[in-house]
């Protein structure tokens, strides 16, 4: 009991998926104010940014929907939470496993940006709206290649189990290296996915003010936020599980240090594509994830069926 | 007007705006059917409020018609006052204002650049030209004593000097920003996600710039050769070798490249100025009463041909004062670059006329409604009156699109 409680509350549960969450936010800012030749903000900005939204005052449009309004975004942040429980962090085990969970894992990532739309669509203001019809028309254009990518690379692992994915391939290192094209899908479409720059057309500051979001304040705000950033976390350690999985049978101290630095270099990389890209068209988009990264998500398809002969 | 499905109103408040102002789209999914532009939120009457003052007062009032280009009107205004005075400037003074001028410019279009940046979703571009701009602004704080409202004009020449320990500083700016600018000009041209945000966007052709009388930056990247820098010199600039820019992209992309073009000889005229700078005084004595008469004025600001018009009566105060800001010649061409374009484009092609609000706002207010009314004019009728007119002053319009027919277009 009080172990199942730890898990849900302390780690990998609820507090560790805030905290990490709030530390990649940070790290991620920090990062790209550095490459911006700026100072970036305090360690605690993206605490005190948290607490002043839940104690602001919640402020519903008139004419939206204020049930879906209010609720999505717990939506949001329970399914990112819940995905927590099902990626393998610092070595080969999770939380809860069985086969089948990559699946729910990718369904879990996949709520975020449905509660976006359902949020934007329900607060029926102008921007909200059209922010809203551009996450989910992004949504079709990067989950595809996506799942591809990740899919085929359970489909070498022989599994759709998260751990004996792990397991697969800590055992056979050599073959991340057949899916790099993949890890190159999926990091694109987890930009898309958490829509920062040069994906963040759902959320255009200079066209539709701040898209799904323009109206949402306070403690709607502030989970969706937390959603976001928590997503982060669970799509990097999601990345890094399937496509980095080195080293994860070490001793849990330096296992969990891996594991830390794994996250980084993808939070990095995130944020290295928002300093040196311009956001794009929202055809742009679409056009750029069919034409070349739906492509190569084919191309680790093919890759690891060729592979999985070979290897038989 | 029903080809559209909804409204998305672009201010009066807006992130995409520095400026209150509204624009209007009728949009049918992502696409732009029409726009209905507002302005007006920011008049603030500065033309009757001139002529209540005295010319000095007038000038540091006109000076805040606009925070960037605020030595463009402080010139052309006081290059007006000083025509119907009939004073003959010491070259001195028209050098540094020259010098001025073009710093400013400098510090407009690097400002520019980094709006364009952040418009495109580019905060990177914006905080590294944001950056540099700082190196120009301490130029001008050192040499007028303040970064926006320079204050260095003065009916008949300048306020201040420079000295020569000056030159030697301003010159290290120079170098150090020309090497920053060619480094922009590179990452705005070979940048794929801006190349792919720019190019195409808000085309504007050569007729079109000439039948909506744009000017600056945006009639020049169209391949309108159209500066008053060359057309009708003034200050030091007929004695200053530099090019007109100009770009046949007719779009945004060209507009960069226009003013990054104009950075570079912006470079090369501030240092001719710090060579040539003649040695004398930098004011000539002006009367504090102007003579009766009537002036216009032209300066080639930063966003295009600014135009000041004076009207004295003998006394310390103007009778009249009429400031068309460059932003009003442009606007009319958004609604025309925006046709059938993207609601992701908007924010850039407003952008990229470089857009003040403030400096264009005016107020008309007709206060009789009697349409028979002699002292009213259609718009037509105004038309052929004054092309009937030009024409008795032998000025002949028929061969005006062939003046600034410019090569390829």
């Amino acid at each position: 009991m009080v172990n199942t409680l730890f898990h849900i509350f302390i780690f990998p549960g609820f507090l560790f998926a805030c905290v990490s969450g709030l530390a990649a936010e940070y790290i991620d800012r920090k990062l790209y104010a550095k490459m911006q030749n700026r100072i970036g903000p305090p360690w605690f900005q993206p605490v005190a940014d948290c607490i002043k939204l839940f104690a602001k005052e919640v402020i519903i449009p008139q004419q939206a929907d204020s049930r879906i309004f209010t609720f999505v975004p717990v939506l949001a942040f329970a399914a990112v939470l819940t995905s927590f429980f099902y990626i393998p962090l610092w070595n080969v085990k999770t939380l809860s496993s069985f086969n089948g969970d990559l699946i729910v894992v990718l369904y879990l990532l996949t709520i975020p940006t449905l509660t976006f739309f359902l949020g934007g669509w329900y607060a029926r203001s102008v921007f909200s709206m059209i922010g809203a019809a551009r996450s989910i028309i992004q949504l079709f254009a990067y989950e595809i290649p996506l799942f591809i990518s990740i899919l085929a690379v359970a489909m070498l692992a022989d599994t759709l189990s998260l751990s004996e994915i792990t397991v697969f391939y800590s055992k056979h290192l050599w073959l991340i290296l057949i899916n790099l094209p993949g890890f190159v899908v999926a990091i694109i479409a987890l930009i898309g996915k958490l829509e920062k720059a040069p994906f963040d057309t759902p959320e255009a500051e200079t066209e539709i003010v701040a898209g799904s979001f323009t109206e949402y304040s306070g403690r709607p705000l502030a989970f969706f936020k937390l959603a976001i950033d928590m997503e982060l976390v669970a799509g990097s350690s999601l990345l890094a599980a399937i496509f980095l999985p080195f080293g994860l049978n070490i001793h849990p101290v330096p296992g969990f240090m891996l594991y830390l630095i794994k996250v980084l270099f993808v939070v990095a990389l995130i944020s290295v594509s928002r300093t040196i890209f311009a956001r794009l068209r929202i055809d742009q988009m679409i056009n750029f994830c069919w034409k070349y990264v739906a492509p190569i998500a084919f191309l680790q398809l093919v890759l690891d069926l060729f592979v999985k002969g070979l290897i038989r | 007007m029903s080809n559209y499905d909804f409204i998305v109103p672009i201010g009066p408040q807006h992130p995409a705006l520095k400026e209150p102002e509204t624009f209007l789209l009728m949009m049918s999914g992502e696409k732009i059917k029409g726009m209905n532009v507002r302005l007006g939120y920011n008049h603030r009457g500065i033309e009757k409020a001139c002529e209540g003052q005295t010319y000095i007062q007038d000038l540091y009032l006109i000076e805040r018609v606009c925070g960037i280009c605020s030595h463009s009107h402080a010139s052309c205004f006081a290059q007006a006052v000083e025509e119907i005075a009939g004073l003959e400037l010491p070259k001195r003074a028209l050098y540094i204002r020259t010098l001025i001028g073009e710093l400013e410019r400098i510090h407009s279009h690097l400002l520019w650049l980094g709006v364009a940046g952040h418009e495109i979703g580019f905060d990177t571009l914006l905080m590294y030209t944001w950056r540099d701009r700082e190196i120009v602004m301490d130029i001008l704080a050192l040499l007028t004593g303040n970064r926006v409202n320079y204050s260095i004009n003065t009916i008949g020449g300048v306020r201040r000097d420079i000295t020569t320990e000056q030159i030697p500083q301003i010159l290290k700016a120079i170098d150090t920003l020309e090497e920053r600018t060619k480094y922009y000009a590179k990452v705005a041209t070979e940048d794929t996600t801006i190349t792919a945000r720019l190019s195409g966007i808000g085309l504007l052709s050569h007729d079109n710039v000439l039948k909506l009388g744009v000017v600056g930056p945006t009639a020049r990247a169209s391949g309108v050769k159209r500066d008053v820098r060359k057309d009708d010199p003034y200050a030091a600039y007929g004695e200053i070798d530099f090019n007109v820019i100009t770009d046949d992209h007719c779009d945004v992309y060209g507009r960069t490249l226009v003013r990054v073009g104009e950075l570079m000889e912006s470079y090369k005229i501030i240092r001719q100025v710090l060579a040539k700078l003649p040695e004398g005084p930098i004011t000539v004595k002006a009367p504090r009463k102007i003579p009766v008469g009537q002036a216009v004025s032209r300066y080639e600001a930063p966003r295009g041909e600014d135009l000041h018009y004076v009207k004295s009566n003998g006394t310390d105060k103007p009778d009249r004062v009429k400031v068309r800001a460059p932003t009003l010649a442009n606007v009319q061409a958004v609604a025309e670059m925006l046709k059938d374009r993207y609601l992701a484009d908007m924010p850039i092609v407003v952008a990229a006329i470089d857009p003040c609000f403030s400096c264009t706002d005016r107020m008309t207010s007709i206060s009789t409604a009697d349409k028979d009314d002699k002292t009213f004019m259609s718009w037509p009728k105004l038309r052929t009156y004054s092309i009937e007119w030009y024409s008795r002053q032998g000025v002949d319009f028929s061969d005006l699109n062939k003046k600034f027919k410019a090569p390829g277009i």
